[in-house]
């Protein structure tokens, strides 16, 4: 986060704060992900290979995993997944915040393409693979498992709202009714990463349409992508209500009361399950501009009965009673 | 029970138990609660000093008694050539000196150190004969004599309404000199000490009375003899003197050696016998004098403590106990602030580093290795080395680094750079490790971020762990490290809003 962003314009008083039901960092640990997230689920959203089996169980679509490594492979075994491949994706299975996630898109001879257009050659991709091995983006450098996922052919409703990066959506889900959403999309300026701290454009979208109803780049409401220079007014994503079951049904596939989803819309196959995330951020408040407090709170006082509803039902009241005031 | 109110519940147990123990440390055994606190211990030497007579000798000298306001730290006999003994004869403590053949002055000694604590002077009641042996004055030429006493002990009585304020009055009109009653009494005990007249007329009076023989402390005093008291019994307890004022009670001061009992020194095969004094004072450190008075009665909280190590262990535990007050500092700026440093608590590590090696040298030398270290990474990251490797490379480039800065820096005349070996290497093979990715990833500004954070961080932790007070308190009362975990406890209970998000939300309430 940069400073100057940070500090300019001044700090503002908690109780203002509290007033707008905004969750801090604190709170979030203590009164939501100790109390929802049982720490015995959390290996099934640290680690993406277990999402991935795990979410095949349930029926959630999930972008296609070519191969994973459990042990540090030979140079030929690896050679001999990537070989045939234009486009794939290298993951550890244990990174966290997206670090140590190779995309190639394309090829150029024997090297292979990032999708900045940078060369790299098979000797990068070998060493990629063994650093995410030896624990390199891992928490606490333990040894990981490698996956090479296939590319998500994106969904080209995005294009003019990204630049050169993945926009994906995060949806909050609390005990298994969601809250918020928000569309994060890559900027010149965050160099095609979707990390808000890093510049990238957060848009709030609204549970009820899917529509845009705010956006925010280094915490400053804007109204257009900076670089393509498209109104956030125009834009909605499709599948909408799909995308939104998608994500409170990971609910049941992982068991946790307070996650965070990021999904992807391919092409072909609509929305897809990227990650589950049992510590999900707090940015999504401002990308809203609401605090996710009250609506929190709201869900925590329901009673039992309406706890255990179905998957549809939950979509269709987080839908009716999470829609955003109009935009203004 | 919710765990938040189990979180309260012991966090307060473990608070008041170690609030508790630091209070009885400093109100039973006297350790200081601030740093720099002096205490006054009186060394008293006593020298006995006689000429034998060529044959065997042997002196017998009565040993001060345990007195309630003055706490014996230490105590030590000197007598060459002497066999030495203390033996216990009715309820008084005898030190004996004895040789078989003596000649020519002799000196012995025997020093103690005494310690001033609040409290009253003599324990109450003192279980001593209270019987009176009346004065025989039965003769002619006594009659005088007698009928003075009478008639001082006459007068007192009249102006008096009990024991006490009668021995007052009796002793001011002895120690009046126009009293002619008194005057006529000293005529005739020419060779007596006031004392010893006092007494005398006391038990005329039928006042069980005795002496009491001790010591005013008074710094840098030589060759003093002992001073007397008088305590007198009033019919239910034992009341103090000041003879000469008729003062009741214990002056302040004042070091009582004998309660009533016989002689103070006897010598057997020797003349010319006689006790000398002297005094004198010093400060010493709180702490000792806690650490001394307790060490007899080994007190368990003492004897199972880290006072009971080696010196050397000590002095590492003081900078262990340091530790948790760094954590502390760390999890306050996390939850309360929210910055963001490299590795949780490796800011803690170099603020132990910077107290060993002062805090500029420190700083220059992490920043000076971090960049070194960095620019050797990028290379060695160009080598396609497996991770394991590379850190153990960098580990070795690390120990190169500090070696190399400590023998440049010696040749230049710069000494404190060789402190650089305090500085946790695999600690910065880390470090240096994770500032590199972190650069490949999110670019140098948010590695500048990141080392800030944790400088920052560190340099904080520094100055909390350097404050005089906060070692002070965690070495002599690590009882508090009770306090701290309770402390902590209840911070990683809060659910406000960290200071940094006040910044972060701001557009949230425009």
């Amino acid at each position: 986060m940069h400073l100057s962003y940070l500090f300019r314009g001044g700090l503002v008083s908690p109780f203002a704060l509290n007033r707008r039901g905004v969750l801090g960092m604190n709170a979030r640990n203590v009164n939501y992900i100790a109390r929802y997230n049982d720490r015995d689920k959390y290996p099934i959203v640290d680690d993406k290979l277990n999402t991935k089996r795990q979410a095949k169980r349930y029926r959630i679509p999930v972008p296609e995993l070519i191969a994973a490594f459990e042990t540090q492979p030979s140079r030929r075994r690896v050679m001999g997944v990537i070989e045939p491949l234009d486009k794939f994706v290298i993951k550890p299975a244990r990174g966290s915040g997206g670090k140590g996630i190779l995309v190639i898109v394309g090829r150029d001879g024997d090297d292979y393409l990032k999708p900045s257009g940078a060369k790299v050659t098979a000797l990068d991709i070998q060493r990629h693979v063994s650093n995410i091995h030896s624990g390199l983006y891992s928490l606490g450098g333990k040894p990981d498992r490698v996956m090479i996922e296939a590319l998500v052919d994106f969904d080209p409703v995005f294009d003019k709202y990204s630049y050169e990066g993945v926009p994906d959506i995060r949806v909050i889900v609390f005990r298994g009714y969601p809250v918020m959403a928000m569309l994060r999309c890559s900027t010149h300026v965050s160099d095609g990463k979707a990390n808000l701290h890093q510049g990238a454009v957060g848009v709030g979208v609204d549970l009820a349409t899917g529509k845009s109803c705010h956006a925010v780049q280094h915490g400053v409401r804007i109204d257009q992508h900076p670089d393509t220079e498209m109104r956030f007014s125009d834009l909605e994503v499709p599948d909408w209500k799909e995308l939104v079951r998608l994500a409170a049904s990971c609910y049941e596939m992982t068991g946790l009361g307070y996650l965070g989803c990021d999904i992807v819309l391919d092409r072909r196959r609509g929305p897809l399950l990227l990650e589950a995330n049992a510590r999900p951020g707090l940015a999504i408040q401002i990308a809203n501009g609401v605090g996710l407090r009250t609506r929190l709170e709201h869900i925590e006082k329901m009673d039992l009965e309406q706890l255990e509803k179905g998957v549809d039902e939950r979509v269709a009241y987080s839908m009716d009673y999470f829609a955003a005031e109009p935009m203004g | 029970m919710s765990p938040r109110a189990q979180v309260y519940i012991l966090a307060a147990l473990l608070t008041l138990m170690g609030a508790g123990l630091t209070i009885y440390k400093n109100v039973e055994l006297g350790f200081p609660l601030l740093p720099g606190e002096y205490r006054t211990v009186w060394t008293i030497e006593a020298k006995v000093g006689f000429t034998a007579d060529g044959g065997p000798a042997k002196a017998a000298l009565t040993l001060p008694r345990e007195q309630r306001n003055m706490e014996v730290l230490g105590e030590t006999f000197s007598s060459s050539g002497y066999g030495f003994n203390i033996i216990q004869e009715d309820d008084e403590y005898r030190a004996v000196w004895a040789k078989r053949e003596a000649s020519g002055p002799q000196s012995l000694f025997y020093q103690l150190d005494v310690h001033q604590t609040p409290g009253a002077a003599l324990e109450q009641p003192l279980d001593m004969s209270t019987k009176v042996v009346k004065p025989l004055l039965a003769a002619r030429e006594q009659e005088a004599v007698r009928q003075a006493i009478y008639s001082l002990v006459d007068t007192a009585r009249q102006r008096s309404s009990d024991t006490q304020t009668f021995t007052t009055e009796l002793l001011t009109a002895l120690a009046d000199r126009r009293n002619q009653d008194g005057n006529m009494i000293f005529g005739y005990y020419k060779d007596r000490s006031f004392v010893d007249v006092a007494l005398l007329v006391l038990a005329a009076a039928d006042v069980p009375a005795h002496r009491i023989r001790g010591l005013y402390l008074e710094d840098d005093r030589r060759r003093m003899s002992p001073e007397d008291l008088l305590e007198i019994y009033d019919g239910t307890r034992w009341v103090v003197f000041e003879p000469q004022t008729g003062s009741p009670g214990v002056p302040k001061n004042f070091f009582i050696w004998q309660r009533g009992g016989k002689s103070l020194l006897d010598v057997e095969g020797g003349y010319n016998s006689r006790v000398t004094f002297s005094v004198i004072s010093n400060d010493v450190p709180a702490r000792d004098v806690a650490m001394l008075s307790t060490s007899q009665e080994k007190e368990a909280l003492v004897d199972f403590s880290i006072y009971s190590l080696p010196i050397e262990q000590q002095s590492i535990f003081k900078l262990i106990l340091l530790v948790p007050v760094g954590a502390l500092v760390v999890v306050l700026l996390r939850v309360f602030v929210g910055l963001r440093t490299s590795g949780t608590f490796m800011p803690v590590l170099l603020a132990i580093a910077f107290i060993e090696t002062q805090l500029l040298t420190g700083l220059s030398i992490f920043v000076l290795i971090l960049i070194l270290g960095l620019w050797i990474r990028f290379y060695l990251s160009r080598l396609n080395l497996l991770l394991v490797a590379r850190i153990a490379a960098v580990v070795v480039t690390v120990v190169i680094l500090m070696g190399a800065i400590s023998v440049i820096s010696y040749k230049l005349g710069i000494e404190q750079a060789l402190t650089v070996t305090f500085f946790p290497m695999i600690i910065l093979a880390w470090t240096i490790e994770r500032m590199s990715i972190v650069w490949e990833e999110d670019g140098p500004y948010e590695v500048l971020i990141q080392a800030g954070g944790s400088l920052l961080v560190a340099v904080i932790a520094w100055w909390v762990m350097t404050n005089r007070y906060i070692e002070h308190w965690t070495f002599n009362f690590p009882e508090l490290l009770l306090v701290l975990l309770g402390v902590i406890m209840i911070v990683g209970n809060y659910t406000g809003f960290r200071l940094a998000e006040l910044a972060r939300f701001r557009q949230l309430v425009r």
